[in-house]
């Protein structure tokens, strides 16, 4: 199927998360789409499969303009999305989860349906059991079931979002073969990815996505500079960085390793002293997330030593790191971090030690008018934080830190903040540096990772890098590493220190 | 600004009396029944005679109280279910000290005050009951609090036609009532206890100066609205879930104890009288604001007791104030929901 998208706009807020965005893919193609976290990659994929609507613009599936207002109605017209989460019922069996797509007759004929899904597999050579429970899948077998339910509803394009992550690399090499096969056969297929190598093995042609437009389109062979120039930009030149001189070490790991569900990251070794700003690189999902959380306590190593300051901390929960010092600011400020319906003040009076029994409110209000006009934040000490902006929402966590620390952990401090609010946060946070504290922070602003940080850790499906120094490394060379590229000659040399 | 919210409130909240009782009185005339003459019936089954204003007292008081419990685990964002087995519960333990203790040779102050400590005791059991299955077990409090409640009722029917049954038979109207010395004092010619009154006060003043002013009601409040946000500051989460079943129950089961002691003077099946449901429904219809419940608390109470003299009088059912008190709660839900959904697109 040609599917076509012509002047796509999507504005959520202020941001214009869809700028003009025109492209077309021919049937039988595999068309690649790139770009960091946020480029607009998602958005794009959801307006075209109807999960949201396009604020204007055109869809043409074979040259006839069609309204997607649904995923239903996608699917309808042939258009079936694989997301990054698998979108099933996990406490239900694979043949219910058939059913539950398809509308129609009250009683599904289930053995003929049973049929169908053993013949879709074996085309494929997927080995599902339509009995089995989806529960009992791992990540990549819910894959090809989404695909081959996908393809049984119908659907001529599919789109796949990051689908290599958190798959076995046997997997990963069936479901390439699947898809190359399912192209020959005129289905178009769209796969999103952040991974220049499988860009690379799969795709036809690729077209790259920054801040919401389409900056460039390639075909295959690719040049893979060019890519990592089209998906970050051209270099600009840092401001003038203080270089630190390392205190005593505040945080150190010893041989950790974490697990989830998706992956895991082993053998970790890291000393982090005071005053110094540790930079976690990588996409979003490569473990930054639980890496972060075991530093604070939140996720428990399943092996290894967490040291903070000359207490082993390993197996305490976050409480018994905020007691040495440690505090975590998470990445959704309003969901994680503070809460809705309490205001300033009372955020203020919580993060305090209480004194005695009863709250004094006249105290309680003198701290929240210092705190606010300390950190700068447009907002009432009665105002609620749900009615702050996301920048003085951020100020509000950073006000509530203690005093003193001994190690900050923040996840996107900066996320979707003005760059005033950025400058401001940072010359805060830098200051905490100069009292002692150690940082480490999640970002996937490159530039901002290595204009702040004095190191920087690179994350990819799972692996922690060694230490890279931020002064002498590059946005293009980040780039190329948390796309998985070029881990063994940047690393080479260092991998007894990692080891 | 603010003046024009709090009356759009206040308009809101009148539009819903007007059509809960609009809503009732369709109702009654389905029936074939006068509506103004059965509300003018209920307005004197409650307050027309100091006999019958007593006797919306002595309803209030355990209502009251089981709100004050209420409130505390609302704002700790629990929906406490198993309120109602909690005052059950309260009942069953006064009952088991005043068994115990009935014989002694102790002053009755004592026995009665050792009565209503197991009540709240009992309560707070049952309470830490349902919290143990939430914060460990990972039960929702709503289905193991309903559980609990079956398991009450069933116990108290068990000791009364078991254990604790009348010498002879047991029988629906409960255990041997116990002797009067073990009463709770009452006002002369009155059924109210100006003990139990006054408990029931007390209570109520804790519980707004504990949720208003004290860094216990904030972080309870902190665990209430966002468990997480409330865990990253510092608040030990699961132990402040806990303790706001406890506290709960403990409201609840000296509402229990209060049943027992100054009310029937034995253990019933029906001792717990509905007052946990009812008192739920107090406390969403002041959508959990500790100021209003004292007289939100009264006005449920006299519908309660009004209502009783219209089978008499109008041959209706009594349990159409049930009618009323739960489209109250309906309309002003609904009501609120209407007003955000206004705020919303305004």
């Amino acid at each position: 199927m040609n599917v076509e998208l012509r002047h796509i706009h999507k504005h959520f807020g202020a941001v214009h998360a869809n700028d003009d965005i025109t492209l077309s893919i021919p049937a039988g193609t595999i068309q690649g789409i790139l770009g960091e976290n946020g480029a607009g990659k998602s958005t794009l994929m959801k307006v075209l499969s109807g999960f949201i609507q396009a604020d204007s613009g055109e869809i043409l599936l074979d040259d006839q303009p069609v309204i997607i207002k649904s995923p239903a109605d996608a699917i309808q017209h042939g258009v079936g999305m694989l997301h990054q989460d698998p979108l099933d019922f996990p406490p239900m069996r694979i043949s219910d989860n058939f059913i539950i797509g398809r509308g129609g007759a009250l009683f599904p004929n289930h053995n003929a349906i049973v049929r169908e899904i053993k013949q879709l597999a074996d085309k494929f050579g997927f080995s599902l059991d339509p009995e089995a429970y989806v529960d009992s899948l791992t990540v990549g077998e819910r894959q090809q079931l989404e695909i081959i339910r996908l393809l049984w509803l119908g659907a001529r394009a599919l789109i796949l979002d990051e689908p290599t992550t958190g798959i076995s690399a046997l997997q990963k090499e069936k479901l390439f073969t699947t898809l190359k096969l399912l192209a020959e056969q005129g289905k178009t297929i769209i796969f999103v990815s952040h991974k220049l190598e499988d860009v690379e093995q799969l795709c036809h042609r690729v077209a790259v996505l920054r801040a919401g437009q389409l900056v460039g389109e390639t075909k295959a062979p690719y040049k893979i500079e060019k890519l990592v120039e089209m998906m970050f930009g051209k270099m600009i030149t840092l401001g003038k960085r203080k270089s630190f001189k390392p205190g005593p070490v505040i945080l150190s790991l010893r041989d950790v390793a974490i697990e989830d569900a998706r992956l895991k990251l082993s053998d970790i070794n890291l000393e982090v002293h005071a005053g110094e700003v540790i930079g976690l690189a990588g996409m979003e999902g490569s473990g930054q997330g639980p890496f972060l959380r075991a530093c604070a306590g939140l996720v428990r190593p399943v092996n290894g030593k967490v040291i903070v300051g000359d207490s082993d901390l390993t197996g305490k929960n976050y409480h018994g790191f905020k007691r040495r010092g440690v505090s975590f600011l998470p990445a959704a400020r309003l969901e994680d971090g503070l809460v809705p319906g309490l205001n300033l003040t009372e955020h203020f009076i919580l993060a305090e030690k209480p004194q005695g029994l009863f709250i004094d409110n006249s105290w309680g209000r003198k701290l929240a008018e210092e705190r606010i006009s300390a950190f700068n934040i447009r907002g009432m000490p009665v105002s609620p934080v749900e009615s702050l902006s996301g920048g003085n929402q951020q100020r509000a966590l950073l006000a509530l830190l203690q005093d003193p620390l001994s190690l900050v952990l923040l996840e996107h401090p900066t996320r979707g903040l003005d760059i005033e609010s950025v400058i401001y946060i940072w010359s805060k946070l830098k200051e905490r540096c100069r009292q002692g504290s150690a940082i480490i922070f999640i970002s996937s602003d490159l530039e901002e990772i290595l204009q702040y940080s004095d190191r920087v850790l690179v994350f990819f499906s799972g692996q922690v890098s060694p230490p890279l120094e931020a002064e002498k490394t590059s946005v293009d060379q980040l780039g190329y590493l948390i796309g998985g590229k070029g881990w063994s000659d940047t690393f080479a040399s260092q991998r007894s220190l990692h080891a | 600004m603010l003046k024009s919210k709090r009356w759009i409130n206040f308009i809101f909240q009148i539009a819903a009396l007007v059509l809960a009782l609009l809503f009732t009185s369709l109702i009654l005339l389905a029936v074939g029944a006068p509506p103004l003459q059965a509300y003018k019936n209920i307005l004197a089954g409650a307050f027309g005679s100091w006999d019958s204003f007593s006797n919306v007292l002595v309803a209030w008081v355990p209502l009251l109280l089981t709100t004050a419990g209420l409130l505390i685990t609302f704002a700790a964002g629990l929906w406490n279910i198993g309120v109602e087995g909690q005052i059950v519960l309260g009942a069953i333990g006064t009952t088991w000290v005043l068994r115990l203790l009935q014989d002694s040779s102790w002053p009755p102050a004592l026995i009665l005050i050792l009565a209503i400590l197991a009540g709240m005791i009992g309560g707070a059991l049952w309470a830490a009951l349902a919290g143990v299955l939430k914060t460990f077990g990972g039960v929702n409090e709503i289905f193991g609090g309903l559980g609990l409640d079956f398991v009450a009722t069933a116990m108290t029917l068990w000791l009364i036609f078991g254990p604790w049954k009348r010498p002879g038979i047991g029988s629906m109207s409960g255990t041997e009532p116990f002797p009067e010395h073990l009463w709770l004092p009452q006002i002369t010619d009155f059924r109210i206890s100006a003990w139990a009154l006054g408990l029931a006060i007390v209570g109520m003043v804790i519980v707004y100066f504990l949720l208003q002013g004290t860094y216990f009601g904030l972080k309870l409040k902190a665990v209430g609205k966002n468990i997480k946000a409330a865990f990253l500051l510092g608040v030990p989460t699961w132990q402040y879930l806990m303790l706001s079943f406890i506290l709960c129950g403990m409201f609840a089961g000296t509402a229990g104890a209060i049943q027992v002691t100054a009310v029937y003077h034995r253990l019933i099946p029906s001792i717990s009288s509905g007052y946990g449901w009812l008192a739920l429904l107090v406390a969403m219809l002041i959508n959990y604001q500790a100021i209003w419940a004292a007289p939100v608390a009264l006005f449920y109470a006299a519908l309660n007791i009004g209502s009783i003299r219209l089978p008499i009088v109008l041959k209706l059912d009594s349990s159409l104030s049930g009618v009323l008190q739960g489209m109250l709660v309906l309309f002003v839900l609904l009501g609120e929901g209407v007003r955000q959904r206004l705020l919303r697109r305004s």
